[in-house]
C-alpha cells in the first residue's frame, strides 16, 4: 500500500505524510536516547576521571596563584565555562574548603592505605582486594561508609544465579504448558487455558513480590528447611512466574504455527498424540521455542521488584542457593535515591543500568531474529 | 502418555498457581476493604490498619496514567499507521523501526528510570529551568509529570504492535473503494481506516494502561513519594502511587503482621484495576477479531 502514484498529494497533505513519517521515528530516536543519556552519566568513571579516595591530594590554597590555570581547573575539577564564571575569591574559598575537609578526616585513615586508592579503577571493580580489616581478598559492595568499595561481581553473580534458578523454574513448565495447550488439551480446556495463563501476566510485578514474600517465602521454607527465609532460591521461583506468561506464549504461537499438515500425516501414520507433539510438532517449532528462552532471560535479568523485595538484598558473593542475594536490578532500585546526583556511586549505578541494557538489547535482538527465520521458513513451506 | 501427564501437570501448576495467588489476595483483602479505605486520604500512620486509606494513592496512579496516555496514544498509533499504511515492506528503514520496537518492549523497566531520571529530570528538566531561570529547580525534579513520560516510553510498543494488528485487520477492500471514490491517501486513513480500527486502538490504549498502572521500577526515582499531605496540584508535584505503596507497606512496615491486611487490601485494588483493565482489553478484543473473520 505504498503512496498512490499518478495522484499529486496536495501540499498540506504532503506536509502531513512527513510528519507522520518523523513520528515513525521516535522508537528508533528513543532507543539511541536512552542508550547515550544512561551511557553519558557513567563516561566520566569509564574515562577514569572519576576519583572516589576517601584522601586525594590537596594544594594548600595559598599556593593557587602559583599554579597554571588549566592545572587548577582540574585539580578543582571543573568544566572550563564553571571555571571562567567563578572569581578568584570563590575559587580560593572552594581551595579553602577543601583543605579543611581533608584535616577533618580522622587520624585512624590516615595510615589506611585503603583511603588513597580510587575505588573505581577496574581492578576495584572487578578483582577482589583485601581490604583493612579483612583477612583475605574478597569481592567487595559496600557503598556506604568511610570508604566506598564499588566491586560489582557480588551483583553480577547475584543477578546470573537468581536468573538461572528463574530459567531452570520457568522454562520447562511453561514449555510443558505451552505442549500440553497447544498440541494434547481438548479443544474446550485449551479454550480458557489459555487466556487464564496469560492472564499471569496482568499480574503486576510488585504484587507477585508481595505474594512471594508473604506466601511463597515461608512455603519453601517449610518444604525445604534452610536457613534464610529471604533467598535467592525464592527470588528465582518468584521471578520465573514473571517470566512464564512471556515464554509460554511465544512457545505456543511457535508450536499453533506449525502447519497442520505436519501433525495429520504423523496421526496418519500411526503416531500417538504424545509422539506426533514431542517428535514432529516440537522439532519444527525448536527456533521459537528457543527464542522464547532467550526473550525469557531478557526478561529475568531486568526484573526489579520480585527481587528486591524477596532475594533478601545481601551484597556478600556466595555461590549457595539458599544465601540471601542481591542482583543489579534490586541495587540500583535501592540506591539510586540515596546516591549523590553525579557523584561515584551514581556513575556506577548508571554503568550497571547501560550494562543491563547492552545485555537486554543482545538477547532480544538475538530472540527476535530467530522468531523472524522461522515464520518466514514456516510460512514458506507451509 | 508419561509424556501428556507431564505437560497436563505444567499446565494445572500454572493454573493452580494463578488461583493461588488471586484467592490469597481477595481472601486476605477482602475483610478490610471498606468504602473509607477507598475513599479517604490516610490519617496519621498508614501503617496502622485503623488509619491506613489508599485515595491519594488511587488519584496519583489514575493522574498518572492519564497523562502517560495523552503523550502514548498520538505517537503509537502515527506510528503503525505509518508502518501499515505508507512504509513499504522490507525496505531497510521499516525492518530497522521493527527491531527498535521489539527492542524497547524488552528494556528492562528499571532502565526507564535510569532514563527517565538522567535525560528526563537531569537533562530535559535542568535545561527548562535554566532558560526560563526558575530559583530553585522546579522542572528539574521528581514529578508525575516526569514519571507519566518515562512509562509512556515504556509502553509505547504496546501501543504500536495492537494498533497495527487492528490497521492489519482492516480489509484492503475498503481502502481501494475510498481511493477509487477520489478521496486522497489521508483522506482514506483518516475518516475510513482510523474509524473502523478504533476499537483495537482503544484495546492497545487500554493494554498500556493497564500494564503501566501496575509498574514501579520506572516510578521509583521520577516521581512517587513516599508520603504526601495533598494531592498533586500541579505537573511538576510529585505523587503517591497505589503500587509504590504496595512496595513501602510491604517491606517497610515496622510491624508486618499488623499491617498485613491492608497490605492485601491494597494489592486487591491494584490487581482490581489493572485485571478490570485487561478483561476489557481481552473483550474488546475478541469481539475485533471475531467481526474480522467474519468479514474476510
Amino acid at each position: 500500500m505504498g503512496l498512490q502514484r499518478g495522484h499529486r498529494a496536495h501540499p498540506l497533505e504532503w506536509m502531513v505524510e512527513r510528519l507522520i513519517f518523523a513520528v515513525s521515528l521516535s522508537t528508533i530516536a528513543l532507543l539511541l536516547l536512552i542508550l547515550v543519556f544512561i551511557g553519558r552519566e557513567t563516561l566520566p568513571l569509564l574515562f577514569g576521571h572519576t576519583n572516589s579516595a576517601l584522601i586525594q591530594e590537596v594544594i594548600p590554597a595559598s599556593e593557587m596563584d602559583r599554579l597554571p590555570t588549566e592545572e587548577l581547573r582540574r585539580y578543582l575539577d571543573m568544566t572550563p565555562s564553571q571555571f571562567r564564571s567563578m572569581d578568584r575569591d570563590t575559587l580560593l574559598a572552594i581551595m579553602k574548603t577543601r583543605e579543611e575537609a581533608e584535616a577533618e578526616i580522622p587520624g585512624p585513615f590516615r595510615q589506611d592505605p585503603d583511603a588513597r586508592v580510587n575505588t573505581l579503577g577496574w581492578r576495584y571493580l572487578l578483582l577482589p582486594h583485601a581490604w583493612t580489616g579483612y583477612d583475605q581478598p574478597e569481592f567487595v559492595w559496600q557503598p556506604v561508609g568511610t570508604i566506598h568499595k564499588y566491586n560489582i561481581v557480588p551483583l553480577l553473580v547475584g543477578s546470573l544465579k537468581v536468573t538461572l534458578i528463574g530459567l531452570l523454574f520457568a522454562v520447562p513448565v511453561s514449555l510443558g504448558a505451552a505442549l500440553f495447550v497447544s498440541q494434547l488439551a481438548p479443544p474446550r480446556l485449551r479454550e480458557w487455558a489459555k487466556p487464564a495463563i496469560e492472564l499471569l501476566a496482568g499480574i503486576p510485578s510488585v504484587v507477585m513480590g508481595v505474594f512471594a514474600l508473604l506466601v511463597l517465602a515461608s512455603l519453601m521454607q517449610r518444604l525445604f528447611g534452610y536457613q534464610y527465609r529471604l533467598n535467592a532460591f525464592v527470588a528465582g521461583i518468584a521471578l520465573g512466574l514473571t517470566a512464564v506468561p512471556l515464554i509460554f506464549s511465544i512457545a505456543e504461537d511457535a508450536l499453533s504455527s506449525v502447519p497442520r499438515g505436519y501433525t495429520e500425516a504423523a496421526l496418519a501414520l500411526g503416531a500417538s498424540r504424545w509422539q506426533t507433539a514431542s517428535r514432529i510438532v516440537l522439532p519444527a517449532a525448536l527456533p521459537g521455542v528457543f527464542a522464547a528462552v532467550v526473550l525469557g532471560f531478557g526478561r529475568c535479568i531486568g526484573e526489579t521488584m520480585v527481587v528486591l523485595m524477596v532475594s533478601g538484598n545481601a551484597s556478600t558473593l556466595s555461590w549457595s542457593l539458599f544465601d540471601s542475594t542481591r542482583s543489579i536490578t534490586a541495587t540500583i532500585a535501592a540506591e539510586m535515591a540515596e546516591a549523590v546526583t553525579g557523584g561515584p556511586h551514581y556513575q556506577l549505578l548508571f554503568l550497571l543500568g547501560t550494562l543491563l541494557f547492552v545485555v537486554t538489547f543482545v538477547t532480544n535482538l538475538a530472540g527476535d531474529l530467530v522468531v523472524h527465520r522461522l515464520k518466514a521458513r514456516l510460512e514458506g513451506t507451509a | 502418555m508419561l509424556g501428556t501427564a507431564l505437560t497436563g501437570f505444567a499446565t494445572a501448576l500454572l493454573l493452580l498457581t494463578l488461583a493461588v495467588i488471586l484467592g490469597t489476595v481477595i481472601l486476605q483483602g477482602l475483610p478490610s476493604l471498606s468504602w473509607r479505605f477507598v475513599s479517604t486520604a490516610p490519617r496519621r500512620d498508614f501503617f496502622d490498619p485503623q488509619s491506613a486509606a489508599v485515595l491519594p494513592m488511587i488519584i496519583g496512579t489514575t493522574i498518572r496514567v492519564l497523562v502517560m496516555t495523552v503523550f502514548v496514544m498520538p505517537v503509537g498509533v502515527i506510528t503503525a499507521v505509518y508502518l501499515t499504511e505508507y512504509a513499504r515492506a522490507g525496505s531497510p528503514y521499516t525492518r530497522a523501526v521493527r527491531v527498535a520496537i521489539n527492542n524497547l518492549a524488552g528494556v528492562p523497566s528499571i532502565v526507564f528510570g535510569l532514563f527517565g531520571l538522567g535525560f528526563l529530570i537531569n537533562f530535559v528538566g535542568r535545561g527548562i529551568d535554566s532558560v526560563t531561570g526558575a530559583v530553585g529547580p522546579h522542572w528539574g525534579q521528581p514529578s508525575v509529570f516526569w514519571a507519566s513520560l518515562t512509562l509512556a516510553v515504556m509502553t509505547l510498543p504496546v501501543v504500536i504492535v495492537a494498533t497495527e494488528e487492528s490497521l492489519r485487520a482492516i480489509p484492503v477492500g475498503l481502502r481501494e473503494a475510498s481511493l477509487a471514490l477520489g478521496a486522497t491517501k489521508l483522506e482514506t486513513v483518516v475518516q475510513i481506516v482510523l474509524p473502523n480500527a478504533l476499537p483495537g486502538i482503544l484495546t492497545g490504549g487500554i493494554l498500556a494502561v493497564s500494564r503501566a498502572a501496575g509498574e514501579v521500577a520506572p516510578i521509583l526515582f521520577t516521581g512517587a513519594a513516599y508520603y504526601m499531605a495533598h494531592f498533586p496540584r500541579q505537573l511538576t508535584d510529585q505523587f503517591m502511587d497505589l503500587g509504590y505503596h504496595t512496595y513501602v507497606l510491604a517491606t517497610q512496615s515496622p510491624n508486618v503482621e499488623q499491617t498485613r491486611p491492608i497490605l492485601f487490601a491494597t494489592v486487591l485494588v491494584l490487581l482490581a484495576l489493572t485485571f478490570s483493565l485487561n478483561a476489557v482489553a481481552i473483550i474488546v478484543r475478541a469481539r475485533v477479531r471475531r467481526a474480522q473473520r467474519a468479514g474476510s
